[in-house]
């Protein structure tokens, strides 16, 4: 496998993760959003493995391998218990405007690209062109934190977050220190226990996980 | 051994008139195969043309010409595009009548007489299907032009031999902007195709057709037309998704060898779309009407993605 | 005197004053006016356009100074090939509307006296030519000055309606604003071309030759640009337009939105290209996302009408869009040097100018033929017309399918051009421009493709199924006159569809002056058939090949068909074995828009009411149900009341100081002087 080739496949694969932060933007079921987050965790190990072997650094098929256990298999288990444990009886939820979303997606992208583009004048690495996508499924994560009412779905979003932190780190300088990458592997998977332990809680107090019901919380006046 | 070109482009027309049918034919098939029943012959379609090619014509009384000439204008465009179309071969003397945005404003003359056609009997049906096939022609139209955009810059050109050469040379199908433009064009072709997540080609319940409702009243050699019509537009736009995304196979130059081969890879590759195409339409359901800007606005965005992603990611 | 362009402008002009002086003495004899006058104007038009013709294919400029105007101030003239070309838009169209006139006008005759119409319809025509052919800012204005009188007396022409004033008072404040902001650009223009205290300034010569420093070049181009825009109807001053152009006459309507917005066109193009000369890209991109506004905004306005003229008239605002969207692409191409892309975006502009100019007029003079047979504008009690108006109809369709930018007739051309200029947009540069100019492209094919809907909304529901609306008694064909000037314009847009190519070549001097390319070469480089803007492997488009290929494949289909006797039968609707099948159940123009109004209606105040008679019964039995819809739009209220209720304001706090005695008049006087005293 030539390096050209495995740079194009990088790109593909660059190109599915935005697909899946846009799918995850734009999708009503909760389930699904979570499989589309399994899916851009999937997409994720696998470019981390190019990247890899593109340039030669062996600690990056650990970080592709704890990817792919992380946020392929547990994470998403995790959370699906969480679904299944607190009964989250409405599978479809409300989203605001999806056109209006996605055309503030495509406006991020094209941000994102217009932000990235004096690194990607200095940047010499094969991958340098995904930096771009890679801020830009940072900042759909966001977006989809921010157009959500459910708890759970704005978790996805975090994560979704962190999956465009990762994969702008492996872009950019072919990864970081495997020591930083198995600190934060560490942290997420305990922020996910910390979360599933709040969501356990809020459901307790609000009967409900939509956090709009926190404006409740709010002293009266 | 060379053939004129000329040849080809009349070879071309005849595979389109008798392989349009028979392509409808075997969607049929496998449609019925997957969902258990008995399939019709692969020659029904063929055979409901000749039958209605010979029965009279009824008319509506206040029917005008523009009712009478809408089957000949829809089944010539039609035909005009198809000379267009690389389906065996890139090199055609008509080729360079019209680039994609020609032909997709080709197709619209056809709609645009359609719709006309639907409103001229001035019934309820026949304005409600306008109505509606304007509206999705209208919101189909910006992804559509975003895809051949995305497509366009690969190939640096609108003309459709050209985009074939380029796509036939490397493995441009692992472009992130060509994967994109692929599945938009999915999207847009099952819209303007009437297929079934957007129009069901199958039903007459009045709720729920589009394109039927236009075409109500027509009869005899009329409906044949639009009906034969109907069924090379489908054909074109799978050979149109084919020849600009997976274009290996198809004579690029006039020899004989090439020519010869282009037809078995092009039936293979169609007996596999078809069951795309079939997987597509048993897996999802029809749409409420005003889901389709949904799911024309997702094409639109993977249009759009594939366009941003040639400019940051090749 | 000797045969020249120059001499037959003057012939035109000379004729043109002497049916406005001439005119008054008729009066008595209207029957005889109405023939001589519009004969008299076609003859003009015809010669400008024939002069203006020449002028474009000779390639040679005129100038002249004439020795009128005030002292020191005399008017200065050119024709050269930008003018020629406009001469030939307004030429042509204003021919086939003054042959049109012989008979629309007739109409009028016995209701009220045409006098006024006949000389203003000379003076306005007039004025246009003269806008194009000034060559200082003087006659500049004064020419436009006159342009906009004459429509405001053209609108007003039937004044007994509260309507037609109300839109012609409209017309006339937007005008005159429009109109102070062109006057500051060319006083900034001509005060930096010669100093502020001379006037030797205001020759467009003068201010060519200057370079202005780049701030007051912005400023100039903004007011310019704002004036020009409220002149052609650009959103969000388009408020006038759809007022306006449907109350006035049909004929007059047909020359207001298919030649005297061009006269706008013709001033930005003027500055920009001519006058200023270089400028930043954001200039262009400016006039790009006003024209890109203006043909969604548009069309989608015009989707909603019920009011066939009101349709046709936002649809202008639609065209009006495409041309300032490929005027913008060429002035982002000329600012980073990229001349053949520029010649090829610019000439598309001027092509539909040309282009809209023919279909407009044509759909607004078949507008009028409905009007003047059926005496009804509004498309709910309309229907069924194509078998009363068999010519009108055909005329029309063609308009509709000239405007909805189907080939092989003109407006795809155009249309066509634009796409190919927007597909080039890669060769720039800029990443962010290159990554946004496209998705500009998606909204261009959505605007043409609503325009395709409003289109089969306006022929279908006026022409098409049954009469809605209570029927008066036998509607006419109209009179040969009208379908004489119909038809003219009906073959002009085929023809400037089918030979784009010779069209280009006689437009590229345009080009090569304004940008300093041509296109001709490599436009018509594979034979005149095929029409290859920048290479033929990267785009072509041959119109007579589609022409022809269609019409044979339809002609063969047909006699294949008939070589048996096939009987046809007419028999009653079937309608899915409906029987009771009633003229009330078809689809009327509110219903043929429910969906785009259901899609795109957060852009507009839509308000919907269903009233159920009588009221008290239960819902499910109702004895009748009234509908009422209204689409409003919503920058009259982001934008006009806003100013509208402030200068009621102002007005107010003037008022006050109107206390009707004569000693508090008196101290205003006095305190003025002693102000005035104090500082001059």
């Amino acid at each position: 496998m030539s390096t050209q080739l495995a740079a194009q496949i990088n790109s593909l694969l660059a190109a599915f993760i935005l697909l899946t932060a846009f799918a995850m933007l734009a999708q009503r079921k909760k389930l699904a959003i979570l499989h589309l987050f399994a899916w851009q965790g999937l997409f994720l190990s696998v470019s981390t493995a190019i990247v890899g072997f593109v340039a030669k650094s062996h600690h990056l098929y650990i970080s592709s391998l704890l990817t792919l256990t992380l946020k392929v298999v547990v994470l998403p288990y995790i959370l699906h218990v969480l679904i299944r444990k607190l009964k989250i009886r409405k599978e479809i939820e409300a989203v605001v405007n999806v056109p209006t979303t996605m055309l503030i997606g495509i406006a991020l992208v094209i941000f994102s690209y217009h932000l990235t583009a004096p690194i990607r004048e200095l940047s010499t690495l094969v991958t340098r062109s995904t930096l771009a996508v890679a801020l830009a499924t940072v900042m759909l994560g966001l977006l989809m934190m921010i157009t959500r009412r459910h708890a759970v779905t704005q978790i996805i979003g975090f994560l979704a977050m962190e999956n465009g932190l990762f994969f702008a780190a492996t872009s950019a300088t072919y990864g970081m220190p495997l020591v930083v990458e198995l600190g934060v592997a560490l942290d997420i998977l305990i922020a996910a226990f910390i979360f599933g332990i709040f969501f356990f809680h809020i459901n307790t107090t609000f009967d409900s996980l939509d956090v709009d019901q926190m404006a409740r919380l709010k002293e009266e006046d | 051994m060379k053939i004129h070109p000329f040849l080809i482009e009349m070879v071309q027309i005849a595979v389109l008139l008798f392989a349009a049918p028979l392509f409808a034919g075997w969607v049929k098939m496998v449609k019925c195969w997957s969902q258990g029943r008995t399939a019709p012959s692969l020659f029904q379609p063929v055979r409901d043309i000749r039958k209605l090619l010979s029965k009279d014509v009824v008319l509506a009384e206040n029917a005008s010409w523009i009712f009478r000439f809408t089957p000949y204008l829809v089944f010539g465009v039609t035909v005009l595009a198809g000379g267009i179309i690389p389906i065996i071969s890139t090199d055609l003397p008509l080729a360079a009548t019209a680039d994609v945005i020609a032909l997709v404003a080709l197709f619209a003359i056809a709609r645009f007489f359609t719709a006309l056609a639907g409103m001229d009997i001035g019934t309820a049906f026949g304005g409600m299907g306008s109505s509606r096939e304007m509206t999705i022609a209208s919101l189909a139209e910006p992804a559509m032009l975003m895809a051949i955009f995305a497509v366009s810059l690969a190939s640096k050109s609108t003309s459709l031999s050209q985009m074939v050469l380029v796509v036939s040379q490397g493995y441009s199908i692992l472009q992130p902007s060509l994967a994109f433009a692929l599945l938009a064009f999915i999207l847009i072709a099952l819209a303007e195709t009437g297929r079934v997540p957007v129009d069901n080609p199958a039903t007459h319940l009045e709720l729920t057709m589009i394109h039927e409702a236009m075409v109500l009243e027509y009869s005899g050699r009329h409906l044949a037309l639009i009906e034969w019509a109907k069924m090379m537009k489908l054909f074109l736009f799978v050979v149109l998704g084919i020849s600009a995304f997976f274009p290996w196979g198809i004579a690029v130059n006039d020899d004989l060898a090439g020519i010869l081969a282009a037809p078995a890879y092009l039936v293979m590759k169609l007996g596999l779309a078809a069951v795309g195409l079939v997987l597509i339409e048993t897996g999802l359901a029809k749409m409420r009407i005003f889901r389709v800007t949904e799911f024309l606005g997702s094409a639109f965005l993977f249009a759009t993605l594939g366009m941003l992603s040639f400019f940051i990611l090749e | 005197m000797n045969f020249s362009p120059g001499s037959i402008l003057s012939a035109s002009f000379l004729l043109l004053l002497f049916l406005v002086l001439s005119a008054p003495f008729l009066r008595a004899k209207q029957r005889l006016l109405i023939a001589i006058g519009f004969s008299i104007t076609a003859v003009a038009s015809l010669l400008a356009a024939f002069a203006g013709f020449w002028t474009l294919a000779g390639g040679v400029t005129y100038q002249l100074v004439l020795p009128l105007g005030l002292p020191d101030l005399p008017f200065h003239i050119r024709l050269d090939s930008l003018a020629g070309f406009f001469l030939v838009v307004i030429g042509l169209l204003a021919f086939f509307v003054s042959i049109y006139s012989i008979g629309y006008v007739k109409g009028f005759l016995g209701q009220r006296p045409v006098t006024s119409l006949v000389v203003f319809y000379a003076l306005f025509i007039a004025g246009m030519l003269l806008v194009v052919l000034s060559d200082d800012a003087f006659l500049f204005l004064v020419s436009w000055e006159i342009m906009a009188a004459s429509t405001y007396f053209l609108v007003l022409f039937e004044d007994e309606r509260p309507e037609n004033r109300r839109a012609a008072f409209l017309y006339l404040v937007v005008a005159h604003v429009g109109a102070i902001a062109i006057l500051l650009s060319f006083g900034i223009m001509a005060g930096l071309a010669t100093g502020f205290s001379g006037f030797e300034g205001y020759t467009f010569d003068a201010m060519r030759k200057t370079v202005l420093p780049s701030g007051w070049a912005a400023a100039a181009f903004l007011l310019a640009f704002f004036g020009f825009s409220a002149k052609a109807g650009v959103i969000p001053l388009h408020a006038w337009l759809p007022e306006a152009h449907p109350v006035a006459p049909s004929n007059v309507s047909a020359l207001m939105s298919g030649v005297m917005l061009k006269t706008a066109i013709y001033g930005i193009v003027r500055v920009v290209f001519d006058i200023i000369g270089s400028f930043p890209w954001w200039w262009g991109s400016l006039v790009l996302v006003f024209g890109l506004l203006s043909a969604v905004i548009g069309i989608l306005f015009a989707v909603m009408q019920q009011d066939l003229k009101k349709l046709l008239a936002y649809s202008s605002v639609k065209n009006i869009g495409i041309i300032l969207i490929s005027i913008g692409l060429a002035m982002i191409f000329s600012s980073y040097q990229l001349k053949p892309l520029a010649a090829l975006a610019l000439l598309a502009g001027l092509y539909h100018a040309l282009n809209h100019a023919m279909y407009k007029g044509l759909l607004f003079m078949g507008a009028g033929a409905v009007i003047h047979a059926t005496h009804e504008r509004n498309m709910e009690n309309l229907g069924g017309l194509i078998r009363f108006l068999p010519w009108t109809s055909v005329l029309f369709l063609i308009g509709c399918i000239s405007i909805s930018s189907l080939p092989p007739f003109n407006g795809f051309v155009s249309e066509w051009l634009t796409f190919q200029a927007f597909l080039l947009s890669p060769s720039l540069n800029t990443p962010i421009l290159k990554l946004l100019i496209p998705l500009g492209a998606a909204l261009l094919a959505l605007s043409s493709a609503l325009a395709a809907a409003a289109f089969v909304k306006a022929f279908g529901i006026t022409f098409l199924g049954h009469r809605r609306g209570p029927d008066q008694g036998r509607v006419h064909e109209v009179n040969w006159p009208m379908r004489i000037g119909m038809t003219m314009a009906a073959i002009s847009c085929l023809m400037l569809g089918v030979l784009p190519t010779y069209v280009i070549k006689w437009m590229d001097p345009i080009a090569e002056k304004l940008t300093g390319a041509t296109i001709a070469h490599s436009a018509s480089g594979f034979g005149w058939m095929w029409l290859t803007p920048i290479a033929h492997e990267r785009a072509s488009y041959s119109a007579p090949v589609a022409f022809a290929g269609i019409l044979v494949v339809v002609i063969v289909t047909y006699v294949l068909l008939h070589t048996r006797p096939g009987a046809i039968r007419r028999a009653p609707l079937w309608d899915c074995g409906f029987e009771k099948i009633t003229d009330r159940m078809q689809y009327t123009a509110a219903s043929f828009s429910m969906p785009l109004r259901r899609i795109f209606g957060f852009l507009f105040a839509v308000h919907e009411e269903v009233k159920q008679a009588p009221p008290g019964r239960h819902p499910a039995f109702p004895e009748s149900f009234t509908y009422q819809l209204r689409v409003r739009d919503r920058f009259w209220g982001w934008l006009y009341k806003p100013v509208i209720d402030a200068s009621f304001w102002v007005s107010r706090m003037v008022g006050r100081l109107q206390q009707g005695r004569i000693q508090v008049y008196l101290i205003y006087s006095f305190v003025t002087i002693i102000v005035l005293l104090l500082f001059v």
